[in-house]
C-alpha cells in the first residue's frame, strides 16, 4: 500500500466531483410553478376528473382517450359524475385551459418533460404569450 | 437449528398465514378502487355506423378537373393538408388522375373519347383486404373492426413507408418535411401531422362520428354516394346494382370499396 496517499486523494476528489451538484445547489430548489386557471376553468370548478387525479394521472387519461378515439372511434367521455365530454386535447382540454403557456408548459418545464403532443395537435390557445 | 417435526409444522402454519394476507389486502383494496373509476367511453348518439363504408363515384358527372376542385379543396381544408410546390413532397388524400393511370390495363384500343378525357377522382380505397395493414410493423395503420375504415394512428407511425410500398393505389403520402408552414389555413378542429409519418384519406372518420357525411361527398352534391356496402338497401348498393361499375385493380384481390360508374 505504498500508493495509499494517492488513492485516498483520488477518492476524495472523485467524491467531491460526484456530489458537486448536490451541495452546490443546496437550498436553491426551484420553486413549484404556480398554475394559472382561466376564468372559464375557474367557473367550471371541476375538470373531467378530480384535481388530484388530473394532477397525477392526466397523461394516463390522455393516453386512454387517444387509444379509444383513434383506434375504436369512441369519442365521448362520461366522467364518474356522469357528465359527457368530447375526448379531444386541442378542442376540449384547451377549450377551458386556453392558456397553454401558463398551465401546461409551466409544469412540464418544471418537471423537465417534453411531450411532443404539440407537434401535431394544435395549440388553439386564445391567450398566447 | 432444531428441525423437529413440530418445528417444521409450525413453520408451515405461519407461512400459510402469511400467504393469506395478500388476498385479504387485495379484497380490501379493490373495494376502494371500484369506487374511484366509474368512467366510461362511448360513441356519440349521432355517429353514423356501417359494417363496411363504401363510396360510389359517378364519373359521368365530372367533365373536367374544375368539377373536382371544390371536393378536393373541401378535403384539404378540413384535414389541414399542406401544399408543396415540389411534387416529390406532395401530400395527397383526394386527387384527380387520368383514366390510364387510374385503371391501368383496362384501356381498350380505341377507347371512348369521353371516358379517356374524363378526370377520375382517386382516394384511398379502404380495401376489405388491405395490404398496407399487413405491411405495417407497428399496427399504426389498421382496419377498424367497427366500420371497415382503413385508418392511420399517427402516434404509432414510425415512418418506415412499408405501407406505401404495399399499397397498389399510391394512396399514401409521406411527410418529408414539417407540413405546418405549408398549410394555407389551419383548421383548429383537426390536428396536423408531423415530419416522418405517412398519411392518407380517412373516409372522414371524424365527421362520421358526428353524424356527418365525408366532406367530399357533401361538396359533390350527389355526384358521390356513400353508404354501407353490406346493407342491401343502402344507396351505394342500389347504384352498384343498377349501374355498371368498375373498381381499381380488382384483380389484386384487395377488394377496394370505391366503385366507379363509367
Amino acid at each position: 500500500m505504498k500508493d495509499k496517499k494517492l488513492i485516498v486523494t483520488g477518492v476524495i476528489i472523485f467524491l467531491i466531483i460526484a456530489t458537486f451538484p448536490f451541495w452546490y445547489n443546496r437550498g436553491k430548489a426551484a420553486p413549484m410553478p404556480e398554475l394559472e386557471l382561466t376564468a372559464k376553468a375557474k367557473a367550471a370548478k371541476v375538470c373531467v376528473r378530480s384535481t388530484e387525479y388530473m394532477r397525477a394521472d392526466h397523461m394516463q387519461l390522455l393516453d386512454k382517450w387517444r387509444e379509444k378515439v383513434v383506434r375504436e372511434g369512441d369519442r365521448i367521455y362520461v366522467s364518474p359524475s356522469g357528465k359527457q365530454y368530447n375526448m379531444s386535447l386541442s378542442n376540449t382540454c384547451l377549450d377551458c385551459h386556453s392558456n397553454k403557456a401558463q398551465f401546461c408548459d409551466r409544469c412540464h418545464d418544471y418537471a423537465s418533460v417534453r411531450p411532443y403532443c404539440w407537434d401535431c395537435h394544435l395549440d388553439n390557445s386564445k391567450e398566447k404569450t | 437449528m432444531d428441525s423437529s417435526r413440530r418445528r417444521v409444522l409450525q413453520l408451515f402454519g405461519i407461512s400459510s398465514l402469511a400467504l393469506m394476507t395478500r388476498p385479504v389486502y387485495n379484497a380490501l383494496a379493490t373495494e376502494k378502487h371500484a369506487q374511484k373509476a366509474k368512467e366510461q367511453m362511448i360513441r356519440g348518439d349521432k355517429a353514423l355506423t356501417a359494417k363496411q363504408w363504401a363510396m360510389v363515384i359517378d364519373t359521368r358527372q365530372f367533365e373536367s378537373a374544375e368539377d373536382m376542385e371544390p371536393l378536393i379543396e373541401a378535403c384539404n381544408k378540413i384535414h389541414n393538408i399542406p401544399h408543396f410546390e415540389n411534387q416529390r413532397h406532395e401530400i395527397k388524400w383526394l386527387w384527380e388522375d387520368h383514366y390510364h393511370n387510374v385503371f391501368p390495363g383496362k384501356g381498350a384500343r380505341f377507347l371512348s373519347e369521353a371516358v379517356e378525357s374524363r378526370p377520375f377522382l382517386v382516394l384511398c380505397n379502404h380495401c376489405e383486404n388491405p395490404p398496407c395493414v399487413r405491411a405495417c410493423p407497428t399496427q399504426a395503420t389498421f382496419k377498424r373492426a367497427s366500420d371497415g375504415i382503413v385508418l392511420m394512428d399517427f402516434h404509432r407511425c414510425i415512418g418506415c413507408r412499408f405501407c406505401m410500398a404495399a399499397c397498389p393505389f399510391g394512396a399514401r403520402s409521406f411527410n418529408w418535411r414539417d407540413p405546418r408552414p405549408f398549410i394555407k389555413e389551419t383548421d383548429p378542429k383537426f390536428p396536423t401531422r408531423t415530419k416522418g409519418v405517412v398519411e392518407k384519406c380517412n373516409f372522414c372518420a371524424e365527421r362520421l362520428a358526428e353524424g356527418k357525411l365525408p366532406a367530399c361527398v357533401e361538396a359533390a352534391e350527389g355526384k358521390l354516394a356513400f353508404g354501407d356496402l353490406y346493407d342491401p338497401d343502402s344507396e351505394v348498393r342500389e347504384l352498384i346494382k343498377t349501374n355498371y361499375t368498375i373498381r381499381r385493380k380488382q384483380e389484386l384481390g384487395t377488394e377496394p370499396c370505391v366503385y366507379y360508374i363509367v
